[in-house]
């Protein structure tokens, strides 16, 4: 789950990391008290789940309260990206002298958390990573022993940043205890600002919760933005479902996400385009098959769902059943392709004989006629 | 076969549960020693014939235990693991799907450290077909033969073992690793396992989109492998940046790419199915 800057900032402030004063506004006229409460110059920050907001004008500076208001006025409600802006943060404008790069992120290979840094910040670290590798300092982390502070010094030191040496570091401890503290997935300050006065701020933050930690912080997982996900995520979520909206008009329904990524697979090669990823999970009864078909029938972009299923733990007769409840009760209005294996195959088979269904015996083959079907009903 | 035969004696971590409980009764339908279960406060108790205590340890002192096998729920399951691994036991299955990841990546270093092998978490088990299964795949599926597998993913690996099982080749031992982006055991650390085994003929790598176990896989095959592999990554049209079902199934910058993993098994001379019935047209065809 990603987290809006001011909300990250929250958190980093909360760990004791320095950031500039501002709030959150949601109104011009908010922004203007928050202005004026400043006191200086500040900077007005479009609030939404996308990169590239400053690119987009989603970012600009304000000398006075009056200027905050018109501003924020500009701001609020632009589109950048396909979402609306209905929040901007207002923050004092920092008086930079160096910008640098702070990062944690979870590293598959060394089973680790490593912290990087770099001299280069207030740019994209992907960029850096690949046009100059040499200038991120990567570190490991001990899981049990955490980041300590003279592990902290000797990243600032190999990084090469100038500024207070132990500030410097008792930034890097903190946000490693904050990203162990909220669970997080990804936490970066980018850029990390030494000002003009020697004093050290996170000037933007960045953090990516685990999903599967937000069970032990309700406070967090309150901070779901309804908004910035597509309404048929959210749907699936409350179903308990695995599924993810794609751009195509092909729904596709299937057990286990292997299965479903290689059915996204096959439809693509034969020239189709999936409408989604979903997957009912293992063991799924008829009602969870009912549910998903359901799902699918509210998407205005399907115009065709391949079923594909290996019974193993999950029974094909099961899901048979889900299916012929869905088409008894008039909910799937468009053509839907089969292909059930495994266990129960011969149950489900029979269920289905004279249904308005089209059984396929290979995967492949299923694939080619839903797209067959799908291409000539244009 | 690797890992496990029928003279496995196992124990079940959470056998009270209601997935515990139904994949006990399935593993013993299927042969596995279950020899004893674990639910914390339900000790004493029986289920499907086989005794409960309330610790591994007390487990312990009444059974000889080779493997385990975890349904605890995920808020618990990392300290399920390790209360396995620190009692002792050499092998550790961790089926639970959902764990918090720095949960793992403690888990992960501290199970290694003590030298036990854990396989999971978010994944079927593992099953030598018609020996011994520990794990939540369909049994019948797996007939005995000289294919290995390893797997990312729970139904397309029982969908491999089917068509193999289907053309005469069979499987030796299958191992689903699991589809976490932290996990016990990987594809490089059991290739050695079916190099050695004088069963095994050939192996099936069932990958997916996300991290770089594939590409460290096919590095250590290019360097060390005597025997056949065929490869098979899904995914393939996956959008980058977006979660697929697994946890580890994203596309991150540049890392887990398909192509990035597609042309490390070419330069590694591994075969990549399109399909899995091209799986075992390519295994027939690499054994000639």
């Amino acid at each position: 789950m990603k987290l809006h800057e001011y909300q990250a900032k929250e958190i980093l402030a909360k760990y004791g990391i320095p950031v500039p004063p501002g709030k959150v506004a949601f109104t011009p006229e908010e922004a203007r008290e928050i202005a004026r409460e400043v006191g200086k110059t500040v900077v007005i920050k479009a609030q939404v789940h996308v990169g590239g907001r400053g690119k987009a004008g989603g970012v600009k500076l304000a000398k006075t309260p009056a200027e905050a208001e018109e501003v924020a006025k500009k701001i609020l409600g632009m589109n950048i990206k396909g979402l609306t802006v209905k929040k901007v943060l207002v923050a004092e404008a920092a008086d930079i002298a160096k910008e640098y790069y702070a990062g944690l992120i979870l590293d598959r290979s060394s089973q680790r958390v490593v912290m990087m840094v770099s001299r280069e910040g207030g740019v994209d670290i992907e960029e850096v990573a690949r046009e100059n590798p040499e200038a991120i300092v990567k570190y490991p982390i001990d899981p049990h022993k955490g980041l300590r502070p003279f592990e902290a010094r000797q990243i600032v030191i190999d990084a090469g940043l100038e500024g207070n040496l132990n500030k410097l570091a008792d930034v890097l401890v903190k946000l490693y205890k904050a990203y162990v503290g909220v669970d997080a997935f990804l936490a970066e300050i980018n850029p990390l600002v030494v000002t003009k006065d020697g004093e050290i701020v996170a000037v933007d933050a960045k953090i990516d919760l685990d999903d599967n930690a937000l069970f032990r912080h309700p406070d967090l997982a309150k901070l779901r933005e309804v908004e910035a996900e597509h309404p048929l995520e959210l749907e699936a979520q409350n179903y308990g479902f695995a599924y993810v909206k794609l751009d195509g008009n092909i729904g596709i329904l299937g057990n286990g996400a292997g299965l479903v990524m290689y059915t996204l697979d096959l439809v693509n090669r034969v020239g189709g385009k999936p409408a989604n990823f979903l997957d009912i999970g293992g063991g799924a009864k008829a009602d969870v098959v009912y549910n998903a078909l359901k799902l699918l029938s509210k998407d205005p972009d399907v115009k065709g769902i391949f079923i594909n299923i290996f019974g193993g733990i999950t029974r094909a007769d099961e899901v048979a059943k889900g299916v012929i409840k869905a088409l008894e009760e008039g909910i799937v209005k468009v053509p839907i392709v089969m292909r059930v294996a495994g266990t129960a195959e011969e149950e489900a088979k029979k269920l289905l004989e004279g249904k308005p269904v089209y059984m396929y015996p290979t995967s492949i083959e299923a694939a080619k006629a839903i797209v067959a079907m799908v291409e000539g009903k244009k | 076969m690797i890992l496990i035969d029928r003279n496995t004696r196992v124990l079940v971590q959470g056998i009270t549960g209601r997935e515990g409980s139904f994949h006990t009764r399935q593993m013993l339908d299927y042969g596995t020693k279950v020899v004893a279960g674990v639910t914390p406060g339900k000790g004493g108790q029986e289920v499907h014939g086989v005794p409960v205590y309330n610790s591994v340890k007390e487990a312990l002192k009444e059974h000889e235990i080779d493997a385990s096998i975890i349904f605890v729920p995920a808020f618990a399951a990392a300290d399920a693991a390790l209360e396995a691994a620190h009692a002792g036991i050499p092998l550790v299955v961790l089926i639970t799907e959902g764990i918090p990841t720095l949960d793992m990546v403690q888990a992960v270093k501290e199970i290694k450290d003590l030298g036990i092998r854990l396989i999971g978490g978010n994944c079927p088990g593992l099953i030598s077909a018609e020996e011994s299964k520990i794990g939540i795949m369909p049994g019948h599926v797996f007939k005995r033969g000289k294919v290995g597998i390893i797997s990312r993913s729970g139904t397309l690996t029982y969908e491999a073992a089917a068509a193999l099982s289907d053309a005469g080749l069979g499987t030796t031992t299958t191992v689903g690793i699991g589809g976490d982006p932290i996990i016990g055991t990987t594809f490089k650390d059991l290739l050695p396992l079916f190099n050695e085994d004088p069963e095994t003929e050939a192996v099936v790598v069932i990958g997916e989109i996300g991290g770089s176990d594939e590409e460290e896989a096919a590095a250590w095959i290019k360097e060390h492998m005597k025997k056949p592999v065929v490869a098979f990554i899904s995914g393939r049209s996956a959008p980058k940046g977006k979660r697929m079902g697994h946890a580890g199934a994203i596309i991150m910058g540049d890392v887990g790419t398909p192509e990035s993993k597609v042309k490390a098994f070419q330069e590694a001379g591994v075969p990549i199915a399109e399909t899995i019935d091209e799986i075992v047209e390519l295994v027939k065809k690499e054994l000639g």
